[in-house]
């Protein structure tokens, strides 16, 4: 299976095209420095992101801002999107407070990233 | 009136790193005066990732990186107002402010930091036609109501623009449930980030179509849809027979921000058409003695970690004026955008006073691959780097030394360009 991403690593933006086969990758082109090659490598077999969203906070107009707490798989972001959605917390609330911990039963956490008091 | 040393006008990025350099420096009467309930800026409303790489090492959500400098503001007691708004500046550094609290309030400073950051350019300026209809939004306020109100502007979006601020609230209205129809950019180039490209549109399959506008807008009451028009990548006009009609219930404006110089101008301090920000020498001090300015108000940053450098640097001059420890009566030398350069900050420099480097940065006008970026006075070329791309997207941020400024202090003016190949 052939696939094609483009670089983030600078603004260049490399288009590399790899095949894969069963999520291993069999060759790789197009990229002009190691920052693509690794880049490619991580993305083609195991796509991360950091998510940031919001939650609802009892007694708040406002809502909390959040974020996981370290980049989880690609395919997961609306799973945790929903458990976010689904989740409210109580004040006080600081930065990095975990409030939700093992979203979509990963060993990654939701922390606060705004102090509410 | 009120008697204070530093009066700094914005409690953004911008403002409060300009405070905590001038009080780390030994300034103790600083107040900041700050418009919204809060301290932090366009910040707080800022809840994805990626601030503060180059400053703290680390990936800060803009709440985040807000907090690290309010919390500093606080530690040092440094005195601030929020809901308080700046009516008046003059040149002899007297400033109007209200409020609901202490109502009208005249304050006298020794120095002014102007850190009032930008705002966005409005469907007024684009001469959209269509009925001035509901649901047509700048993408920062929608950014506003969504991250901070908790407010969902509509379900089907189009966007036009495709800078970071559009691209970033691409994946944000995906994520709080909508459909993000299109970015519609009018260039043949983004001027977002890759990183945004790829990971707010290319993620979510929403498509980029560069070389295209908006060319007209349905609905009376509420935006019913847009029609999306191929343009002319030469002239910029749409081409007939290409329009495509999307129904959508929200427009987005991602198409520009511009500094927020009512205030200057109000105090007859020179701007300057480039980057719309007041004209500024190297210790940022503009062309009203002991009037500074920093951060957007100044010109429009990409990355937030520049912000805080520059308004770091006007928070210690600022100091050194109020001081007296500032050189004064130096001769000046304008710096001059040449080929491929858009309005390089600062506007001027005093050569004599070159005992630190001096940072000078500016945007591309264009994309260019494999190019160099060089500094010349006259036939001396004291400055020259090569990049392999240079884009709008990207600020380019150099420093002249002071050994090559010295060579250069019988010159005439300063020449910053980009030599394409």
């Amino acid at each position: 299976m052939l696939k094609e991403i483009t670089c983030i690593g600078c603004p260049i933006g490399c288009r590399i095209s790899a095949v894969l086969e069963n999520g291993e990758i069999q060759s790789i082109s197009g990229y002009s420095c190691n920052v693509g090659k690794k880049y490619a490598q991580e993305e083609l077999t195991a796509p991360k992101r950091m998510v940031t969203a919001l939650m609802t906070v009892r007694g708040s107009r406002h809502p909390l801002p959040v974020k996981t707490s370290q980049p989880i798989d690609k395919s997961k972001i609306f799973d945790c999107l929903n458990e976010i959605a689904g989740h409210t917390v109580s004040l006080p609330v600081h930065i990095g407070d975990v409030v939700l911990p093992g979203v979509c039963g990963s060993n990654v956490n939701i922390v606060a990233t705004k102090e509410l008091l | 009136m009120r008697k204070v040393d530093l009066l700094i006008i914005g409690g953004g990025p911008a403002g409060l790193a300009a405070a905590v350099s001038a009080y780390e420096q030994g300034c103790r009467d600083i107040l900041i005066l700050e418009r919204e309930d809060t301290l932090g800026g366009i910040l707080r409303q800022c809840i994805h990732n990626g601030f503060g790489l180059h400053t703290f090492q680390q990936e800060l959500t803009g709440p985040e990186y807000a907090q690290k400098y309010i919390d500093r503001v606080i530690d040092y007691q440094i005195p601030y107002q929020c809901n308080t708004m700046v009516i008046e500046i003059t040149k002899e550094k007297q400033v109007t402010a209200v409020n609901r609290s202490n109502g009208l309030q005249h304050f006298q400073a020794k120095a002014i930091i102007l850190a009032m950051g930008c705002r966005e350019r409005p469907r007024g300026a684009l001469a959209i036609p269509g009925w001035r209809c509901s649901g047509i939004y700048t993408a920062g306020t929608a950014q506003k109501f969504v991250n901070l109100e908790g407010i969902m502007p509509g379900a089907r979006v189009v966007i036009l623009g495709s800078g970071d601020i559009g691209l970033i609230m691409a994946r944000r209205m995906t994520f709080m449930g909508a459909k993000v129809l299109a970015c519609v950019e009018l260039l043949p180039f983004s001027s977002g980030l890759k990183r945004n490209i790829v990971q707010c549109l290319d993620d979510y399959d929403i498509p980029l179509l560069l070389n295209h506008t908006v060319v007209d807008i349905a609905g009376r009451e509420r935006l019913e849809g847009v029609t999306v028009a191929q343009v002319d990548p030469e002239t910029k006009r749409p081409i007939a027979g290409t329009e495509q009609y999307y129904a959508c219930d929200t427009l987005l404006l991602s198409v520009g921000l511009i500094p927020e110089n009512e205030l200057s101008r109000m105090a007859g301090i020179d701007l300057c058409a480039d980057t719309g920000g007041p004209s500024v020498d190297e210790n940022l001090q503009t062309s009203v003695s002991g009037v500074f300015s920093c951060g957007n108000v100044l010109h429009v940053h990409d990355l937030v970690d520049f912000v805080s450098e520059e308004a770091a640097k006007a928070g210690a001059k600022a100091w050194r004026y109020i001081t007296d420890t500032l050189d004064k009566n130096l001769k000046s030398m304008p710096i001059i955008s040449g080929f491929g350069v858009s309005g390089a900050v600062p506007q001027k420099i005093h050569v004599g006073n070159a005992d630190q480097p001096v940072t000078l940065m500016f945007r591309p006008k264009n994309v260019y691959k494999n190019a160099k970026v060089c500094v010349t006075a006259g036939e001396k070329e004291i400055y020259r780097h090569s990049s392999r791309i240079l884009t709008p997207g990207e600020m380019v941020s150099l420093k002249l030394t002071p050994e090559a400024l010295r060579q250069i202090s019988d010159a005439e003016n300063l020449t910053v360009k980009v030599e394409a190949s």
